[in-house]
């Protein structure tokens, strides 16, 4: 639980005069997303170790090494939480794979995404340097916003070295409830309760079932139980399956595809299995259709759609870009790691 | 190209009534809300296509003409001062709502409408757009993406940032390119992100899709009295810590109070020392819940004076005299001169402290306003501009006050932005390094430099020219560079 920060600074510095490129790793429990690489491997697993962490501030600092299993130990003591539940498809998942992945569990459309909650963060750039952007504090309106930049990037701006994250308070009761509905009178109830202002933590659809997860004080959360009804489901741990993807759903052969669509688009019509998250915004699909085909389906929708698990081929593929946001990207990908040395390949083909 | 060549080059593209060029009518273009920086732009350009946004801000790249884009002109740093050789591009007509889809909890608007005015539009059907700069009546939405805008809501509801779901930018070199949408997520970099904040530096945003929320079912403020600031500081540090997260968690000082009473009588208790409005919204019983939960928790604070809203007119009053603190602090002094530090908040007492010691070292009354949830501070710093060298001091007092904010970890600016007001501070905040990052995404959006040059990201040599006067622990920041 030490600081590696000039070790691995110091390994960047030798692949940039060796000119070899790195591929930077975690924890490696979201390996699965990315194709596989022949490059050097930069492991920031042993980077560990909680920073800094007032309750009262909301924020905790921590390497980007610490496993969130250990980070939600600590804020579980102080009675809080991550508010954007990351996946852990392992128990080695890294706060560091978190940013750059930029995963968000079930809780996403009613408290925000990682890159809501990332604060401020210290890298290692592309020229070798240590660089600190964003702070510890909730506003900081100066210089660019480079940390936000960094969720979902895919390691491929730099090695994140320290993250600050805001975090919140647990809710103090949560109760879980199901409704037995069709996929279409799911979506119709999904888009009803959103249109509210109701305590919710969650609003999935399994095939069958339709999960309300109500989250807030005790008496909101009573009252509005009593409103929506349903079954109550007790000890049920639906929700943390659904997030680590241990849910029976996610045990298929076929492939996986994550499907971002607005809100209250229609059942998404294709062949195989879905599973709706997200009040409706998030479809996961097992499906043996041709990706060009699903592709182009959730294009149609104004989504986006991404071939999350292939067992096949072993590697994710993400959504095609537009030649103009793609010419951003490499702009934006030469001015943090000129020489190119971040995972090459490892978010698009093209850097 | 001199002035004509450029009128002429503009015609091209522009309708003639859409271009000004003369002194007279340029003038309400020659500053933001921070008056004390004036400059006239060698033309000011009124576009009302996107098309016509892009061809300008191509003819300014091939030709390398500085180009500021402006909004309504509240912003408090200077963000939108003209250039003198360049064209000042205002956004105003830019003002539709072009499509509200309450099915997916967003509006696309364009960049010159209001903010309140999306809140309007849509708080018939239950709907609201929650960042609220105190500007919002004014304010544009497309100038809170280039500052990335707060407001007293930020703590629950979060910044411009969190609280927009797509943008189409034009690129400093032209290109329209649509980031995000109404979707949960966009694949690739975070270029929302980047763009937001950005203050007009890396892109001209002509659309804007931003999440309207559903309204609370109830909201109720309270009002804590303290007979001293420390006391008021433990009490926001422990709503906090029993895992309360108000909707507006704000602290005003003695002398704010004062004048805010003064101002619009809103029933504040005069001999506080310094007073908490705290605001929870959520559902009816959630709300009932939380209220008592707070009294139960700040008795042991010893308030002198805790009120909690009877009908919502009295929640509006208490807000009233929040909201009119500015206005009614410069009825005390011909100028005041408005900082936006923050903290870390559990520094608060300190700094408070410090602020006050500085104060009296200046001979400049400072009062206090801020965000004490969040640790936003807004010290008012009061001074004559008629007085000879009253502004310096005061520009240097509020130096110091943003220097003692990053001693404690905290940052110069959390909502207002740098501009040209606190951009010596940013060689304080950053390294040679981080500043050169920040110039490296500069050059690689806009390698000809045109977009609001001279803002926001100090030059390093501005830098090591600064560092000569500020000698800190006997070290020079930037010691790596030449001073000349």
């Amino acid at each position: 639980m030490h600081d590696q920060s000039l070790e691995l600074q110091q390994q960047v510095i030798n692949a940039l005069e060796q000119k070899q490129a790195l591929t930077i790793r975690g924890g490696g429990s979201k390996a699965f997303l990315s194709p596989a690489s022949e490059y050097l491997t930069l492991s920031v697993q042993e980077h560990q170790g909680i920073i800094d962490y007032h309750p009262s501030e909301l924020v905790l600092t921590a390497r980007a090494g610490t496993r969130l299993k250990d980070i939600e130990t600590v804020l579980a003591e102080a009675g809080q939480i991550l508010p954007f539940e990351p996946p852990q498809y392992s128990d080695k998942a890294t706060l560091g794979g978190t940013v750059a992945s930029g995963l968000s569990g079930p809780i996403r459309p009613f408290t925000g995404r990682v890159r809501d909650f990332v604060l401020g963060c210290t890298l290692i750039n592309g020229k070798g340097e240590i660089v600190k952007f964003g702070g510890q504090v909730m506003k900081n309106v100066a210089g660019y916003d480079v940390s936000r930049l960094m969720v979902g990037a895919m390691g491929t701006l730099g090695v994140l070295l320290e993250i600050s994250i805001k975090v919140l308070p647990a809710f103090p009761v949560e109760q879980h409830l199901t409704q037995t509905l069709s996929p279409l009178q799911a979506l119709q109830t999904m888009r009803h309760l959103r249109s509210h202002n109701l305590p919710l933590s969650g609003l999935a659809y399994d095939g069958q079932l339709l999960h309300l997860r109500l989250s807030g004080t005790g008496s909101a959360v009573s009252a509005t139980a009593r409103k929506l009804g349903g079954e109550r489901q007790n000890a049920s741990d639906f929700w943390t399956q659904l997030r680590d993807h241990q849910h029976s759903f996610f045990q298929q052969s076929a492939p996986l595809w994550r499907i971002s669509v607005p809100p209250a688009s229609d059942v998404i019509q294709v062949d195989g299995d879905q599973l709706i998250d997200w009040a409706g915004g998030l479809r996961w699909v097992t499906t043996t259709q041709a990706a060009e085909q699903v592709i182009e389906l959730a294009a149609s929708l104004n989504g986006h759609a991404r071939l999350f698990r292939h067992a096949a081929a072993g590697q994710g593929r993400l959504p095609v870009l537009p030649e103009s946001l793609l010419s951003l990207h490499k702009k934006i990908k030469h001015s943090f790691d000129p020489q190119g040395i971040f995972n090459p390949g490892q978010l698009y083909s093209e850097f | 190209m001199d002035k004509k060549q450029l009128i002429a080059a503009l015609h091209e593209i522009l309708p003639e009534a859409l271009i000004l060029h003369s002194d007279e009518a340029q003038r309400p273009f020659e500053c933001d809300a921070l008056s004390a920086y004036q400059r006239l732009p060698l033309l000011t350009v009124l576009p009302d296509t996107i098309e016509q946004v892009q061809a300008v801000v191509r003819l300014c790249h091939h030709q390398q003409i500085p180009l500021v884009a402006r909004g309504a002109g509240t912003g408090l740093s200077g963000g939108a001062l003209p250039d003198n050789q360049g064209i000042l591009m205002s956004l105003a007509k830019f003002n539709r709502i072009l499509e509200v889809d309450l099915d997916n909890h967003c509006a696309r608007v364009e960049p010159g409408v209001r903010n309140l005015a999306i809140s309007e539009a849509v708080a018939d059907q239950g709907f609201y757009y929650a960042p609220d700069p105190s500007s919002q009546i004014a304010c544009t939405i497309g100038g809170n993406v280039a500052e990335n805008a707060g407001g007293v809501h930020c703590l629950k509801y979060g910044l411009t940032v969190h609280n927009i779901l797509g943008l189409k930018v034009i690129t400093p070199e032209g290109d329209l390119v649509t980031l995000g949408g109404a979707c949960y997520d966009s694949p690739g970099y975070d270029v929302l992100a980047l763009m937001t904040g950005s203050e007009g530096l890396l892109g001209i945003i002509v659309e804007v899709t931003v999440k309207l929320l559903p309204q609370p079912e109830r909201k109720q403020v309270i009002l804590v009295a303290y007979d001293e600031v420390e006391k008021a500081a433990d009490a926001v540090a422990k709503i906090i810590a029993a895992g309360i997260i108000p909707a507006g968690l704000e602290m005003m000082d003695k002398l704010a109070i004062q004048a805010a009473e003064d101002f619009c009588h809103p029933g504040y208790p005069v001999n506080a020392e310094a007073i908490l409005l705290c605001e929870v919204d959520g559902q009816n019983e959630e709300v009932s819940e939380r209220i008592m939960q707070l009294r139960d928790l700040l008795k042991p604070t010893q308030p002198i004076a805790f009120a909690t809203a009877d009908s919502e007119a009295q929640r509006q009053q208490f807000w009233a005299g929040r909201k009119a603190a500015f206005p009614a602090i410069g009825r005390l002094s011909p100028d005041y001169y408005c900082m936006d530090g923050t903290i870390p908040r559990r520094y608060l007492p300190q700094v408070l402290k410090d602020i006050s010691a500085l104060s009296s070292q200046f001979g400049l009354v400072v009062a206090n306003v801020f965000h004490a949830g969040d640790g936003n501070l807004h010290p008012l710093i009061l001074f004559d501009a008629n007085q000879p060298g009253e502004l310096q001091k005061a520009e240097q007092l509020g130096g110091k006050i943003l220097e003692l904010c990053l001693s404690v970890g905290g940052t110069i600016t959390g909502e207002h932005g740098v501009g040209v007001e606190k951009i010596n501070q940013m060689c304080s905040q950053f390294t040679t390094a981080e500043l050169n990052q920040f110039h490296a995404i500069k050059e690689a959006l806009d390698p000809a430099g045109i977009l609001n040059p001279g803002k926001a990201i100090p030059t390093l040599h501005r830098c090591a020219e600064l560092g000569a006067m500020h000698i800190h622990h006997g070290q020079l920041p930037h010691p790596e560079l030449e001073r000349f």
